[in-house]
């Protein structure tokens, strides 16, 4: 049985690396796919060679889980098959299509461990294509993988935990915070402390790096709503408001975020069953406690199967490993601790509860977004755009309305300006966010050259 | 380099030693840092990576992790690339608008 068994885990953040290092505990050999230049995923990133920077400046608060981490990725280097800077674009019959080098392969698996994690949940507001504007995690790889800063004076806006260790990172760095802006209230805050107290550490943290930005001068205001990215060809300023009141704040850049969204076109393309989440907000596809899907030989982990953060996506990943191998008929022993690693993840689940009362989603967004708004920043589709079309044409699903306007059918598949014209759609057509359905992901599911797929073609043809 | 240094957006904190690689912008001859991606490259000099296909305007990137797709440059000899995961290399004459004559 053995021979015939080739586990495949794509990713090589948390989940991914905890995943193969089970299989291999276990005898197993598995191949691990990973699109970046070097293992340990958007969290644990790692900068490219001859940068100077210590873990301990590069990872802070996660220092000693970054070099675990990092460490047990490199200790089984030799043993795994491990193809970074590969793109998995397409899963169909048993196969995975890669891209490595501008050259396309096939891969086979029998089994197939998705740890794709997760990227920012964006809400577009007025500006926010201006060249200056980034999202939360890509100013966090700007400094921890550039070492450098978006801008000279940064604004940060949004919610969620991201927002406030972003701008502490950037300060720590040398960076000019120019304020730190959460849509999210202080009461709704104060309301969730309880819900927090499921991980005293993770809330410890947060109340940290608070106090610590406060402590340093930076501004902190809550309850804010964007209003305004100002300047033609780049940031010259940011409008909010906060209870009625006009502000107008002086940055160069901004880096912005509602919380983090998971990564599911390959199990989207692999046929999982997706069901709607209502703590995410999103579809997402279905799993069991041990992250087996709707189809059989693919498991979750990660970010990429619930927002859950990095310790639980280490955690995620060994237990999906375990389920991979107990359904191939593995003994696991009596050291095998999935049932233990369940009731971790439980537990966080219940802290991932508390974090969305403290940062919730801006409830009012879709009612608030001016018609002029641009919502598709690859297709250049607004949100009046798509409001006269549900009117006009009855559009009253995502993919219809992708259809009619060419939203979300630009190089990013949606993965920018899905949950905004969803939200946008449902409003207007006075639907739950859920009713209005998710956009279909497509292979290729990243773009890859013409040439490529047109070889491929030629390659098939008879 | 020194005259467009102004627009830049990114700011670099560290690691800033680093050996230099010559490269082009639009026909214009700039230098980097080796390591540095092609958007840090530009954007430590520049305001903009692209400009859309669709109104013109500028871009500039958005989420540096390959995501967003809202980095892709191109080359003069007509190579695409995604600049936030494209490491610059010495000699590589980017255009900002496809197709562009520098």
């Amino acid at each position: 049985m053995s021979a015939a068994l080739q586990p495949v885990v794509i990713g090589a953040g948390p989940a991914g690396i905890r995943a193969a290092q089970t299989l291999l505990r276990y005898g197993l050999r598995p191949v691990v796919v990973d699109e970046a230049p070097l293992f340990g995923g958007q969290i644990y990133r790692q900068p490219p060679a001859h940068f100077q920077r210590s873990k301990a400046t590069l990872y802070g608060f996660d220092t000693a889980r970054a070099r675990d981490v990092h460490a047990a990725m490199r200790a089984m280097l030799s043993d795994i098959d491990y193809r970074g800077q590969t793109l998995v674009w397409n899963a169909e019959g048993g196969k995975l299509d890669l891209l490595h080098q501008e050259q396309t392969s096939t891969l086979a698996y029998s089994h197939l461990i998705v740890a794709t994690g997760a990227t920012d949940r964006v809400l577009p507001f007025a500006g926010w294509t201006t060249p200056g504007v980034f999202t939360l995690g890509g100013a966090q790889v700007a400094l921890k993988y550039q070492g450098c800063a978006i801008g000279s004076r940064v604004a940060f806006l949004g919610t969620g935990p991201l927002l406030y260790l972003t701008a502490w990172q950037y300060a720590k760095a040398g960076a000019q915070v120019a304020a730190v802006l959460d849509t999210a209230t202080f009461g709704q805050q104060l309301a969730a402390l309880p819900a927090l107290m499921a991980d005293p550490e993770l809330l410890a943290r947060g109340l940290y790096l608070v106090a610590w930005l406060r402590a340093h001068g930076v501004a902190l205001h809550r309850g804010v709503r964007p209003l305004q990215v100002l300047g033609e060809s780049r940031v010259r300023a940011l409008r909010w408001s906060q209870a009625g009141t006009e502000h107008e704040l002086d940055c160069d850049a901004v880096g912005f975020g509602y919380g983090l969204q998971s990564e599911t076109q390959l199990p989207d393309i692999l046929g999982c069953r997706f069901g709607f989440n209502a703590l995410q907000r999103a579809w997402l596809p279905e799993c069991d406690a041990a992250g087996r899907t709707s189809v059989a030989g693919v498991y979750l982990a990660g970010d990429g199967a619930a927002i859950l953060g990095a310790d639980a996506a280490e955690w995620a990943g060994e237990r999906a490993a375990l389920a991979l191998l107990a359904d191939t008929g593995r003994a696991l022993g009596p050291q095998a601790r999935g049932a233990t690693l369940e009731r971790q993840l439980a537990r966080k689940q219940r802290f991932r509860a508390g974090l969305e009362r403290a940062f919730p989603f801006p409830a009012q967004w879709a009612a608030q977004a001016p018609d002029d708004l641009l919502v598709c920043r690859c297709e250049e589709v607004s949100a009046g755009e798509l409001r006269r079309t549900s009117r006009e044409n009855g559009a009253t699903e995502l993919n219809r309305l992708k259809a009619l306007t060419r939203v979300g059918m630009g190089r990013c598949q949606g993965r920018v300006c899905a949950a905004a014209a969803g939200e946008i759609l449902a409003h207007c057509s006075a639907q739950p966010v859920q009713a209005v359905g998710r956009l279909r992901g497509q292979p290729p599911i990243k773009p890859i050259p013409f040439r490529l797929t047109h070889a491929l073609a030629s390659q098939e043809a008879p | 380099m020194k005259a467009t240094q102004r627009d830049a957006i990114f700011l670099r904190l560290a690691e800033t030693q680093r050996e230099r690689v010559a490269f082009t912008l639009d026909g214009q001859a700039l230098e980097a840092l080796v390591g540095d991606t092609v958007l840090t490259a530009v954007l430590t000099q520049g305001a903009r990576l692209r400009v859309t296909e669709f109104s013109g305007s500028g871009r500039a990137g958005f989420c540096l992790m390959g995501a967003c797709q809202d980095c892709w440059m191109c080359t003069e000899s007509g190579q695409r690339l995604r600049a936030c995961s494209t490491f610059i290399t010495a000699g590589l004459r980017l255009l900002s608008r496809p197709g562009a004559k520098p």
